[in-house]
Parts: structure tokens; C-alpha cells; sequence
């Protein structure tokens, strides 16, 4: 039964992947380009190693947003926050960072924790008004990250924690290479592979157990599969509001950290700031599952990567996104269709398989 | 056979489902200004037949016709043109609409595009008027109660003028009493020349009001008898329904032990108008008592179970075994020993896209088999479903199937399993065979009584009252939130039961 | 209409002009209410608005529509692509198509397919972000006056009409200072000059709406979608239709705002919904799912929109903020009248936080007037989210014959 299971729930996302490649080919003939180069370009760009190492990088990224909201999605919360809890994260990562002078180790942690703390800080204020004031945490997240973005701004324009980094980019002041974590090149000799590309797996791990092995996990699917169920059951519907959401922030805090760290070193106003979209989209197409999202993310950020060539073949980059939103919708009413279609084969079977057993009795 | 014109006649009706036949090669005559009843089991299949009948399900094959005409229904609104009617088991009402506006949903009165409230009004009072349902337009179907909701259903199907009407077991919510009300309101639809058909399980109320019943087991006729003509007795037919000897649940003997496990002071729950639902109740339960609280729906059970479970605040105190327990969490009060079957197990008790060992941690998630520490531990939860599923003969290939592909008198089975495992020392139990088939019924009443030889207290709350009679060692019933009545289960009648569940023996 | 003439309405009215005019009195600062303002408030208002109103026709036929704001988006860009090659008209024509267009993969997704509302919206938002951005780089990066994120301008003008005999008087009583007197002509002048043709029509959809459904057979049964689906459906309702029905028409309802945002500021630019879909959604529940309520709110809205993109001085922010702290003053003594001790605190903290800004600083950065409409939806929802009533069937996917 397992296989059969993996099977089918492989059937959406290839079905995704195989609508959005037509409809993007048919774009791609609209405006005039080749398709078999535009593709083979892409390929081959994309399994180059330099392409590869920044795909991992990428992906390290795409990961952990996604993880931050499946971890919500689960239990039917939906924090579409992350990008405001992420750049307050990185924020404040970068301010305490750039203002430390400990050994590689701790100074690394004290970011994480900051990072974590800041990012599950933002996440709660959504927490409270859905507990306290019955708000919905879609539109108060969203809001969130507006007031976010002024915030951040404020911050970095006109309070002095913002300096002039270089060629007129106003943002924190550097990390000391002592907090950085740049990462270990082993594709290839010029692109390092973030450290946090190993950290971020073993978060996935630890995701993974955290739901399907401790009764805090069993608790949030619970809730997920059926909220009055779960209540009935003995779980505070309030507390795993809070619970949740402030790990799904904390989690979403360390979004910015691998290029943070590895990278950059300093906050500045040209950080990137949709990360969290791109995370909500791949739990949607890895299902909240962490190997379905790791694989989400790979198959995201090699999109992104190897469509960066396309501008030489005359195509905008930006083709990668319309895929993208066309994966996303294929792949969410695909879900549904094989969910369906699942739980009807189901009490079929079983009802054909009682019948056999009263025969033979 | 009488000779008197038909008002429907089905023939042949078949209907399949995935996995289940639920009519097998149906007949039915049903004579013009009659009532005519269906009775069978749950699940015998007489809701799927009347759903077909209104056009809310075709039938695969088989043919329906209506005085005299073959007809094809596609949908509710041909059935309704061709006169005929539903009164729904649940009913159908949206809540946040007036009266006047679910009345005429569908069949609005017109005024260009304009709704004509005037003219609707006017329409519905004078019905209500004829057939003396005496209602209010204006209110908000939120405010009302169960009576009242069934006489909006019923001026529903009188407003688009049906000459057929079926009532999918109407009397599920009433009381003895209010059937009274509702059966002579049939009689005089009878005597205008209306044809009823009335489906139930409640054979004494179907012997005193048919002039025909038909019995329907395992989704086929059965026949046909007219207890105007023939001698038939509710024995008879629910040999009939059932096919072989009924067991009846007696009470074995003095079980009730000194110990108090469960003791409740002054239990109030509030609306949010203010109103108490429950008011400031009582009791208490021993170790190997069963305590069974009769009422009709609505008067508070669901809230006092919700309060004793910690899912639903209340004022007063509730103390377990001594230990005050007013103030813990559900969680808590599980952890104690306290097994809960909750009315509606689809929303309350099960996850239905989880594998029956899933759902047989639910509720016990923190405790062996399923867990040690915050660790959970599949396996032995696993084991422990297998025995579940032995014991109760929950019918079921294997536990890792969905529970929605259970039926639901199995779903019962492992929830009632569920929570009796663990060696509880309090169950809460509400309507805990409900839907469950008659054998598999007995084996649940057995392993309840076993229990309580070996100390389990329960609180019984069920609408079926030959259970509840049948099981109990006390009975309190309740009324508007107040326990008004004890019986003694062994000398009490379900018309006794009944009219004290209404107050109708007390003053106004 | 019985409802704009209901007494609620007069007392709404009149408490909001009271507190903006002792604002104003205190302040010192006329722009408050004066008749340029009041009139740009109702061009920002009437894309909120219409983005409200599109959410109320979806949710009170039982589905959540998140995806207002990619709907919205779409209609912003349709506006941009068609209005700067064939006029104003056309734009307004494409927005609506495109939003429409928006509305029916909502409607397959959510009512055929049963995909969990919320996540079928989201998704329409990443998909209209995606293709709108691509399709502005393709189709103006080399247009004459476009750019890779915006279009070029929009040709032509929607006619604006102003009631010289009225706004002149009006307008200069409004500077007479008098307290309430002069605040009421201000904003009574305000609603006769420059009035939009769009703006009407926003107007006339709202009138037209409350009639609608509230009013018709066509209406009780659409909303009996949302209330109970399965009753309806066991009348002969035809529930799937009327789902559908309901979520293209708000799809085309927020392509209209969409469009309305392009004309008012010329060009399609990415970005420029900035929210203005959920804020939608949130006059939507401040309003109890009625087109009364969510055009308040709007209104609401764009007259903070208005204050601080025309923030001379920097003095709005302050007035505004003045306002604020009188606001939530106001709702804490409501709250304390109600016994509901631990809100109505939570409330006058925040007024006195806010008196507190108010007198210390003389000028407030930009930044807080660019978060100011974000803290005014959260404020607007804590304060409207607990007590209100949606349609009980709303988000429910619905199923033909699944109950029971």
C-alpha cells in the first residue's frame, strides 16, 4: 500500500511540472524564441557547478522559508508572514552580529537565537489577535509585513544603526569575518556552499521527528485533520495557536541568515524581501512534508538559477515566475483531485475486501 | 391488494454506491390519502429510497410513478413540481435567515425581480392558518427550538404545494407528546386528501399512526403489512427488520460500590445572552453505577458533557474521585480516566483521512500504548488497534485503512474500543450505540456491564430509551438545563420517561 | 437604500465629523477636512471599496476570496496594457476581463475542485505577481514612455464632474474655522468636486448590490449559498451556479478597483495594489459582511491614504495620529460600558501611547505614514473580528449531496 501511496501523491507535482513546461513553451513560441534552446540553455547552465553550487545556496534558503510555513499549513494556520519575520530576523542578526567579537561558534549561534527570537516575536503578534481578538492571521500577517518593511526602513535610513556601506547603499555595518559562516566550495572552486546549507538539513531532520514522532507533532496534525476533533481530544486549541505560530517564526527568522552569513555580511536596503512568498509556494507543492519541500526547492531554485541565461536567448528571466505560479495552481487542484480520488478508492477496497472475507467465512 | 389509486408506486429501484448496495430491487405501493410508513434498521437503506423519491438521488435502475405517471426526477425541483415533498431528518435551515425567507427559498413570489415579502407573508400565514402551525415570519430560524424548526419544514412542503409528503423520521427529536401534535396534524393533512410517507424506527408510534407499513432490511423489501387488517405487534416487525431474535438489555444485578467517582456541584453553563443552558445541577456517580440522564435534544446534555470533558467552561465544581477537577484541562481529566464517546463522532471523535491506529491514539495520544514521554510509539499503538479491532469485531481489512472508508456503525465499534481501553474508571457516553447494527450493540452493552462489575462508573446520555432504561441503574431526567425527575429503571415505561422528558404531566 | 437613510447611518456620520472636527479644532490644521482632501479621499477610497464589496458578493455565497489581491492586480494591469493603447474605457473594459479571468480560476480551483480556499487564493496572488510582472517586461520594457515595471501612460481621462454652486459657498465656510459647521461643509463640498465617473459607478454598484441580495430572489438565493448550501440545494437552488456566478462577478468587482488605481495614477506600475485587496477584505468584516459597513470602512481608509500622500508639511501625521488616540479613547470607554475590562484597557494604553507620540514630536519620519493604513487594518479588525456574523457557510467547501 505505501508505494502505492508515494505513487500517487507523486501524480500532482508531476502533472505541475508537465502543464506549466507546455504553457511556458507556448509563451516562449508567442514570444518568438526557440524553445529547444531556450530549454537546452537552461539545462546546460544549470548543471554546471557554479550553477549547481548556487542553486544549493538558493534552495538552503527556499527550504527553510517553506519549512517555516509549512509547520503552520499544517494545523490549517496559514502564516504568510514570513517575509516580514524574515527581515526582522536578519535585521536584528545583522545589528547584534556586526556588534559581537566572540569565536566563530558562539557568534554564529547568538545570530541564530536572535534571528529566531525576533522572527517568532513578529510571528506572535498574529498569534495574539487571532487568540485574543479573533483576527484572521492571513490578513494580519500580511499586514505584518507591510509594517515591516516600514519599520526596516526607518531603521536603516535614519537611525544610525544604518551606515553607508558602499556606492550609496545605506544598511547595517559589516559582520567581522570571526561571525560569518561562509561555507565550504567542494562543487566548485569559486562558489562556497553555505554553511547553513548543512545546518538547514538538519532542521529538516529535526521537522520531521518533531511531527511524526513526539505527541506535539501528533497534536498539530490532529488539529490540522480536524479541529474539534483534536479539542475533544485534549488538545488547547489556544496554546497550539501560540505554539505554532511561534515556531513557524522563529523557524521563518532564519530565512535570511544563509545569505546573510554566508555572503553579504551586512543588512542593507537591497535585501531581498519575497523569500516568504517563494516558501509559501513550495509547501504548497511539497504538501508540508519535508522531503517533498526539500525537493520543492530544489526544483524552485534551479528555475531560478539556469533561468538567468534566458536573457541571452531574448527571453525575460522572469518567465521562471509565471511557471512557478502555474505549478503552484496545477498542483494544488491536482492534490485535491488524488486526494478525493484516494479516499473513494479507499472505502472501495475496504468495502471489496470485507465482502471477500464474509464470503469465505 | 387494495383497489384505491396509487399515489406512488416504485418499482425495481436499484441503487449503488462505491463498495455498497444501498436499495436492492425495491417495491412500493403507497395508496392515495394514506400514511404509510417505512421502517427498518439504520442503514437498511430508506433514506437512500426516499432521497431517490425526491429527486435528490437516481436510482440505477427501476422506475417511480406518481399517480398513475412514470416519472424521471433529475433534481429536487422536479420531484417537488410533481407534488411531492421532504421533511428532512436534519433539518434543513439556514440560520441566519427569517422564517418567511427559508419558506420561500427557491420558490420565491415575484414581483419583476423584486422579492415580494408582502405577498410571501400573506401566503404563508394563511397556510400555517389551515393546518394550524402557528409561526412567526419574521424571526430569525436561530432563535427558534426543535418543534418549531419541524413545523417550518413542514409548511416548507405544504408552501409549494405538495400533495406527497415524506418524513425522514420526524419524531427523532420529539417526545411522546409533541408526536401527539404531530400526528393529528397528519391526520388532518390525511382526511384533505395529503398521502404520507413516514419513515422510522420507532415501531410503537408507526403501529398507532399507519394504515400500511412497509419493512426494509439490508437495502430490500421485506413486505408489507396493514395493522388495520392484520394483527401485528412491534415485536413482529422488528423481527422483521432484523431478521432473527432481538436481544433486549436487561440489568444483571447490584453492582454499585461506596466509592464516588464522579460528583458535580452546581453546574451552570451560559449562553452568550446569559441565558443558563444548564442550571446549576447536581449528581453524583458511583463506582459501578450507570447514571442515565433522558431528555430530548436540546435541553443541555451536549453542554454538560462538553463541561465535564473541560471542553466547554462552566461555573460549579466537578470533582473526580476527590480530586477537584473544575478547572483542568481536557487533556487532564483524560489522563485521569475519563473515556469520553462524544454524540457526534464525525466531528468530535474521529479523524477521518488518518488510519484507524491513528485514531485510536486520539484522545490518548499521552499515554500508553501510544506514547512514552514525548516520544510517540507507533508500534505498540498499532498492536494495540489489532486487539481493538479483534474484540469489538470492528469489520475492517486492515488498520491502516482511512476511517472514512469504515462504515459508520464500525467507526463506533473502535471508538467505543478506544475508550474502554486503558481500564477507565469514568465513562461519558453519549448515544454510544448509535448506528451501530443490533448484534454488535449487545456485544458493546456486555463489555459496558463487564466494566461496571469491576468498578466503572458511567454517565449515560442516549435518545434510544430501551438503551437507556435497558443499561441505567438510576435515570435523571432533564429539562431546560434542571434535572425535574429520577426513575427507577425497573419499574419505568418509555411513556413515563417520555412525558416527564417534556414536563407535559407538570403545570404550565 | 432603507439602510443609508437608517438612523445608524446619521449617527455614524455624525460622530466621525464631530472627532475629525476636534482633531481639526486642535490641530489647528485645516487640510483635515478640507474639500481637496475629502475629494481625493474618495478616489483612494473606491478601489478599496470595490475591492470590499467584490469580497462581500464571494463570501456571502460561501467562498473566502484571498485572491482579491491578485485580482486586483490583474485588473491593474489589464487597465495599464489596454488603457495606454486604446484610451481610458478600454482599460476600465480590460481591468474588469482580467479580474474576471482571475475570479473563474477561483471559482474552478475552490467550488469545482474543492481546493481549500485559502490556499486556492494564495495561489491566484503568486500567479497574477508572476505573470503581471513578466508580461510588464515583455509587453512595455520598449514601449514609447513605459518601462520593464510599468506601462506607458494611460490615454484619455475619465471625466470628472464639480458643482461649482455648491463647492464655492461650502468651501468657504470650511475656512471659516467654525467648529463642526465649517468640518461639514468641507467634507460636503468635498463630495461634489472632481467627483470621478468611476467613483459613481463604485457608488451605484453599492446601491446596486444592497438591492441585489437583499432585495430579490436572485440575491436570497445566492446568499443562501453561503448560509446553507444544502438546504438550498434540496429547494432546487442551483448552488454551484450561483457560487460561480458570485466569485467572477467579485473577480470582475476587484479588476474594476484595479483599474481604477491605474487610471488614478496614469500607469500600470508593479506593486501598486501595495495590500489595498486584503485592506479590502478587512472593510469587508469591519462592515459585518453588508456594503454599508465595508463603503465606511473604505471611506475610512482613503481618507488616511489621503492624509498622508498629500502630507505637506508632515502636519497630517500628526493630525492623524490625534485622531487615532481619540478613536481608540473612544472605543475603550465602549468597551469599559461593556465590562469588557481587559480590552478596554488594552484600547487606552494605545490612545494614551498615541497622545503621547503625538505631543512630543514635531514631525513623524515617512515611515510611519507608510505603515499607517497596515496598523489601521489590524487596529480595525481587533477591534470588529469577534462579534460579527459571516454567512455560516462561509469557506465550507461545498459538495453536491455530501451532507449528512
Amino acid at each position: 500500500m505505501n508505494l502505492r501511496r508515494i505513487g500517487i501523491s507523486l501524480i500532482a507535482p508531476a502533472m505541475g511540472l508537465v502543464i506549466s513546461l507546455a504553457a511556458t513553451a507556448v509563451i516562449i513560441i508567442a514570444i518568438g524564441a526557440d524553445i529547444s534552446t531556450v530549454f537546452a540553455s537552461m539545462w546546460n547552465y544549470g548543471t554546471s557547478p557554479r550553477a549547481m553550487s548556487l542553486m544549493l545556496n538558493l534552495a538552503t534558503i527556499y527550504f527553510l522559508s517553506a519549512l517555516a510555513v509549512s509547520i503552520g499549513f499544517k494545523m490549517n494556520l496559514f502564516n504568510i508572514g514570513v517575509n516580514g519575520q524574515y527581515v526582522l530576523g536578519a535585521l536584528a542578526g545583522a545589528v547584534v552580529a556586526s556588534n559581537l567579537t566572540l569565536p566563530k561558534v558562539a557568534s554564529v549561534t547568538v545570530t541564530i537565537l536572535v534571528a529566531m527570537f525576533v522572527g517568532a516575536l513578529w510571528a506572535g503578534i498574529a498569534a495574539w489577535l487571532k487568540v485574543a481578538r479573533g483576527v484572521s492571521e492571513v490578513i494580519s500577517t500580511i499586514m505584518l509585513n507591510f509594517i515591516a518593511i516600514g519599520i526596516i526602513s526607518y531603521i536603516i535610513v535614519r537611525t544610525s544603526i544604518g551606515t553607508e556601506t558602499s556606492l550609496n547603499i545605506r544598511g547595517t555595518k559589516p559582520i567581522p569575518e570571526s561571525g560569518m559562516l561562509r561555507g565550504i566550495a567542494f562543487l566548485d572552486p569559486g562558489t562556497p556552499i553555505y554553511g547553513f546549507f548543512f545546518i538547514s538539513i538538519i532542521i529538516g531532520i529535526g521537522y520531521w521527528f518533531l511531527l511524526n514522532r513526539t505527541r506535539f507533532g501528533f497534536d498539530l496534525r490532529a488539529t490540522g485533520k480536524s479541529a474539534s476533533a483534536a479539542r475533544t481530544s485534549g488538545v488547547q486549541s489556544n496554546r497550539m495557536i501560540y505554539v505554532t505560530m511561534l515556531l513557524s517564526g522563529a523557524v521563518a527568522g532564519l530565512v535570511g541568515l544563509p545569505y546573510l552569513l554566508g555572503d553579504t555580511g551586512s543588512y542593507t536596503l537591497q535585501f531581498p524581501t519575497d523569500w516568504g512568498f517563494v516558501g509559501i509556494a513550495i509547501a504548497l507543492l511539497g504538501r508540508n512534508n519535508p522531503l517533498g519541500i526539500a525537493l520543492g526547492a530544489i526544483l524552485w531554485a534551479f528555475l531560478d538559477i539556469s533561468s538567468g541565461q534566458l536573457i541571452l536567448e531574448g527571453v525575460p528571466r522572469e518567465i521562471s515566475t509565471i511557471m512557478q505560479g502555474l505549478i503552484v495552481i496545477v498542483v494544488v487542484i491536482s492534490y485535491e483531485i488524488v486526494r478525493r480520488y484516494q479516499v473513494k478508492s479507499e472505502q472501495t477496497s475496504v468495502a471489496k475486501a470485507l465482502a471477500k472475507q464474509e464470503a469465505t467465512v | 391488494m387494495s383497489q384505491s389509486a396509487l399515489a406512488v408506486e416504485l418499482k425495481g429501484i436499484w441503487k449503488r454506491f462505491p463498495g455498497v448496495i444501498a436499495n436492492k430491487d425495491i417495491n412500493l405501493q403507497v395508496a392515495l390519502g394514506t400514511v404509510h410508513a417505512i421502517v427498518g434498521e439504520n442503514g437498511a437503506g430508506k433514506s437512500t429510497l426516499m432521497k431517490i423519491l425526491y429527486g435528490m438521488q437516481k436510482a440505477d435502475e427501476g422506475t417511480i410513478s406518481i399517480n398513475g405517471t412514470n416519472f424521471v426526477f433529475n433534481s429536487p425541483s422536479d420531484a417537488i413540481e410533481s407534488g411531492i415533498g421532504m421533511v428532512h431528518q436534519h433539518f434543513m435551515l439556514a440560520d441566519n435567515f427569517t422564517v418567511l425567507e427559508n419558506i420561500v427559498l427557491g420558490s420565491e413570489p415575484k414581483n419583476g425581480i423584486r422579492l415580494d415579502f408582502a405577498k410571501a407573508r400573506k401566503q404563508i400565514s394563511e397556510i400555517a392558518a389551515e393546518n394550524g402551525l402557528a409561526v412567526d415570519p419574521d424571526v430569525l430560524v436561530s432563535e427558534l427550538g426543535v418543534g418549531d424548526r419541524q413545523r417550518i419544514e413542514i409548511l416548507k412542503v405544504l408552501y409549494r404545494g405538495a400533495k406527497i409528503l415524506i418524513l425522514d423520521e420526524p419524531t427523532a427529536v420529539l417526545v411522546p407528546h409533541e408526536v401527539d401534535e404531530l400526528f393529528n396534524t397528519l391526520r388532518d393533512l390525511k382526511q384533505e386528501g395529503y398521502t404520507v410517507i413516514f419513515i422510522s424506527h420507532k415501531l410503537d408510534e408507526v403501529l398507532s399512526i399507519a394504515d400500511e407499513i412497509t419493512v426494509i432490511r439490508q437495502g430490500t423489501t421485506v413486505g408489507s403489512v396493514n395493522p388495520h387488517t392484520q394483527k401485528v405487534s412491534a415485536r413482529d416487525l422488528a423481527e422483521m427488520m432484523v431478521g432473527n431474535e432481538l436481544p433486549t438489555p436487561e440489568s444483571v444485578g447490584d453492582t454499585i460500590q461506596d466509592e464516588v467517582v464522579l460528583k458535580v456541584e452546581n453546574l451552570s453553563v451560559f449562553a452568550k445572552g446569559g441565558k443558563a443552558i444548564v442550571d446549576d445541577i447536581s449528581f453524583q456517580i458511583h463506582a459501578g453505577e450507570i447514571l442515565g440522564i433522558a431528555g430530548v435534544e436540546g435541553n443541555g446534555q451536549a453542554e454538560i458533557l462538553d463541561a465535564l470533558m473541560g471542553i466547554e467552561s462552566a461555573s460549579g465544581q466537578v470533582y473526580f474521585k476527590n480530586e477537584d477537577i473544575t478547572k483542568k484541562s481536557t487533556r487532564h481529566r483524560r489522563e485521569l480516566g475519563i473515556g469520553f464517546i462524544p454524540e457526534d463522532r464525525h466531528r468530535q471523535a474521529l479523524m477521518l483521512e488518518a488510519p484507524l491506529w491513528e485514531n485510536r491514539m486520539l484522545g490518548h495520544q499521552t499515554r500508553e500504548p501510544n506514547s512514552k514521554g514525548i516520544w510517540l510509539t507507533p508500534r505498540s499503538a498499532k498492536a494495540d488497534t489489532k486487539r481493538i479491532v479483534e474484540e469489538y469485531d470492528v469489520r475492517t481489512p486492515s488498520i491502516d485503512v482511512l476511517a472514512s472508508a469504515l462504515s459508520g456503525g464500525n467507526q463506533q465499534k473502535l471508538i467505543v474500543g478506544r475508550e474502554m481501553s486503558g481500564e477507565p474508571k469514568l465513562l461519558i457516553a453519549a448515544h454510544p450505540t448509535r448506528g451501530v447494527d443490533v448484534g454488535a450493540q449487545a456485544a458493546i452493552w456486555d463489555h459496558i456491564r463487564d466494566a461496571r462489575q469491576a468498578g466503572l462508573a458511567v454517565l449515560l446520555v442516549s435518545a434510544d430509551l430501551d438503551e437507556l432504561i435497558g443499561l441505567s441503574d438510576n435515570i435523571k431526567v432533564l429539562l431546560r438545563g434542571k434535572f425535574v425527575a429520577d426513575a427507577d429503571p425497573a419499574t419505568v415505561t418509555p411513556q413515563e420517561l417520555g412525558t416527564a422528558m417534556t414536563g407535559a404531566g407538570e403545570a404550565a | 437604500m432603507t439602510y443609508l437613510k437608517s438612523r445608524r447611518f446619521i449617527g455614524a456620520a455624525f460622530t466621525a465629523i464631530t472627532m475629525l472636527s476636534i482633531t481639526r479644532t486642535i490641530t489647528g490644521n485645516g487640510d483635515l477636512t478640507s474639500t481637496v482632501t475629502i475629494a481625493q479621499a474618495l478616489v483612494f477610497a473606491s478601489p478599496i471599496a470595490l475591492a470590499g464589496l467584490a469580497g462581500i458578493w464571494a463570501e456571502r455565497a460561501g467562498v473566502i476570496n484571498i485572491g482579491l489581491e491578485g485580482m486586483m492586480i490583474l485588473g491593474t494591469f489589464g487597465a495599464g496594457w489596454a488603457g495606454w493603447q486604446w484610451g481610458v474605457w478600454a482599460g476600465v473594459l480590460a481591468g474588469v476581463i482580467f479580474g474576471a479571468i482571475g475570479g473563474l480560476l477561483l471559482a474552478v480551483a475552490a467550488v469545482t475542485f474543492g481546493v481549500d480556499q485559502i490556499i486556492a487564493g494564495t495561489a491566484i496572488n503568486l500567479l497574477a505577481l508572476g505573470l503581471t510582472k513578466f508580461l510588464a517586461i515583455v509587453l512595455f520594457t520598449n514601449a514609447p514612455g513605459g518601462g520593464q515595471a510599468q506601462s506607458p501612460p494611460i490615454k484619455g481621462e475619465i471625466p470628472t464632474f464639480t458643482i461649482e454652486s455648491i463647492v464655492e459657498p461650502l468651501t468657504s465656510l470650511h475656512e471659516k474655522g467654525i467648529f463642526f459647521i465649517s468640518d461639514f461643509a468641507g467634507i460636503l463640498a468635498g463630495l461634489f468636486y472632481q467627483l470621478s465617473l468611476l467613483t459613481i459607478i463604485t457608488f451605484l454598484l453599492f446601491i446596486m448590490t444592497s438591492y441585489l441580495l437583499w432585495k430579490t430572489a436572485f440575491g436570497l438565493r445566492l446568499r443562501s449559498a453561503g448560509e446553507n448550501p444544502w438546504a438550498a440545494d434540496s429547494l432546487g437552488v442551483k448552488v454551484v451556479q450561483f457560487k460561480y456566478a458570485a466569485v467572477v462577478f467579485s473577480g470582475m468587482l476587484a479588476g474594476l478597483g484595479g483599474a481604477y488605481l491605474s487610471i488614478a495614477s496614469t500607469i500600470y506600475r508593479n506593486g501598486n495594489t501595495a495590500g489595498r485587496g486584503y485592506i479590502g477584505l478587512a472593510t469587508m468584516i469591519f462592515g459585518d459582511w453588508r456594503p454599508g459597513g465595508t463603503a465606511a470602512g473604505a471611506l475610512m481608509f482613503g481618507y488616511i491614504d489621503t492624509l498622508r500622500l498629500i502630507d505637506t508639511g508632515n502636519q497630517n501625521v500628526k493630525g492623524l495620529i490625534l485622531l487615532g488616540a481619540i478613536i481608540l479613547f473612544a472605543i475603550g470607554g465602549i468597551m469599559l460600558r461593556k465590562a469588557k475590562r481587559n480590552s478596554a484597557i488594552g484600547f487606552l494604553i494605545l490612545g494614551s501611547v498615541m497622545i503621547g507620540a503625538y505631543f512630543s514630536a514635531t514631525s513623524f519620519p515617512p515611515e510611519v505614514a507608510q505603515v499607517a493604513p497596515y496598523i489601521t487594518t489590524l487596529l480595525v479588525l481587533a477591534t470588529a473580528s469577534q462579534n460579527l456574523r459571516p454567512p455560516a457557510a462561509d469557506g465550507v467547501p461545498y459538495r453536491k449531496g455530501d451532507h449528512h
